[in-house]
């Protein structure tokens, strides 16, 4: 017979659920964005090298300008792209 | 007394000693104006994207402490005519800035730590997918089943 933990679901329960987003500048205190830490900044970045949205990243209106300007520094300093293919 | 910071990009095209004066050219002109708080010399680096016509560049960036903020249009107005640079940025830091800096000479901030994650949480990800796929599988169930009974 099977017994409980036999059981499955018909569906991954997991797929609905939201996963909450959070700022990570907020979290883990990072005051300062390097323009120059090309590394980081390819975080908020698509592979076109856009930046993505504050829906997508979850990061707090404040820290999404600062992302957002430092990408446009080094964009400028040519350390990122401003127009690619294939980024990642 | 305001914290400052200066990245330019010299053309790798000149001779060694050309690209050298270049460089101490602006470290002697901040270093008379004001106090120059480090010198990073990040060296030869691919650009992004060509710009005029070349595809590397040499790289450094200098963090100081002026006095007066006029001097930053002086040193703007060197760089811009200067053709032997690419491109320059000078940039005002606030405290935050000048601490991070700080804390990146000390070796506290690491950008391999960072890579690692991003490393891991990709792999979480697979991991899952891959999961999922067990889930559905219905030969697996069958399998797990018949050893039951």
């Amino acid at each position: 017979m099977a017994s409980r933990d036999d059981i499955k679901f018909l569906s991954n329960p997991k797929i609905g659920s939201k996963r909450n987003k959070y700022c990570r500048f907020r979290k883990f205190g990072i005051k300062h964005i390097d323009y120059k830490d090309t590394a980081f900044l390819e975080q908020f970045v698509n592979e076109q090298g856009k930046i993505l949205p504050r829906r997508i990243t979850g990061n707090s209106l404040k820290y999404q300008r600062r992302v957002a300007t430092a990408i446009k520094r080094a964009r400028h300093l040519a350390l990122l792209p401003y127009v690619t293919d294939l980024l990642k | 007394m305001r914290n400052y910071e200066v990245t330019f990009i010299v053309d790798p095209t000149l001779s060694n000693d050309e690209i050298k004066s270049t460089a101490k050219k602006y470290t002697d002109m901040i270093a008379e104006a004001g106090k120059i708080v480090f010198n990073n010399e990040i060296g030869l680096r691919q650009l992004a994207y060509p710009i005029n016509n070349r595809n590397t560049g040499i790289y450094s960036c200098v963090e100081f402490e002026v006095e007066k903020g006029a001097f930053i249009d002086e040193l703007e107005l060197a760089m811009r005519r200067d053709e032997r640079l690419l491109r320059f940025l000078a940039v005002k830091l606030d405290k935050y800035g000048v601490q991070y800096n700080e804390d990146k000479r000390a070796g506290k901030i690491g950008t391999i730590v960072r890579k690692k994650k991003v490393v891991e949480e990709d792999k979480s990800r697979d991991n899952r997918r891959r999961g999922n796929n067990r889930k559905k599988k219905p030969s697996q169930n069958r399998s797990n089943e018949a050893a039951k009974s």
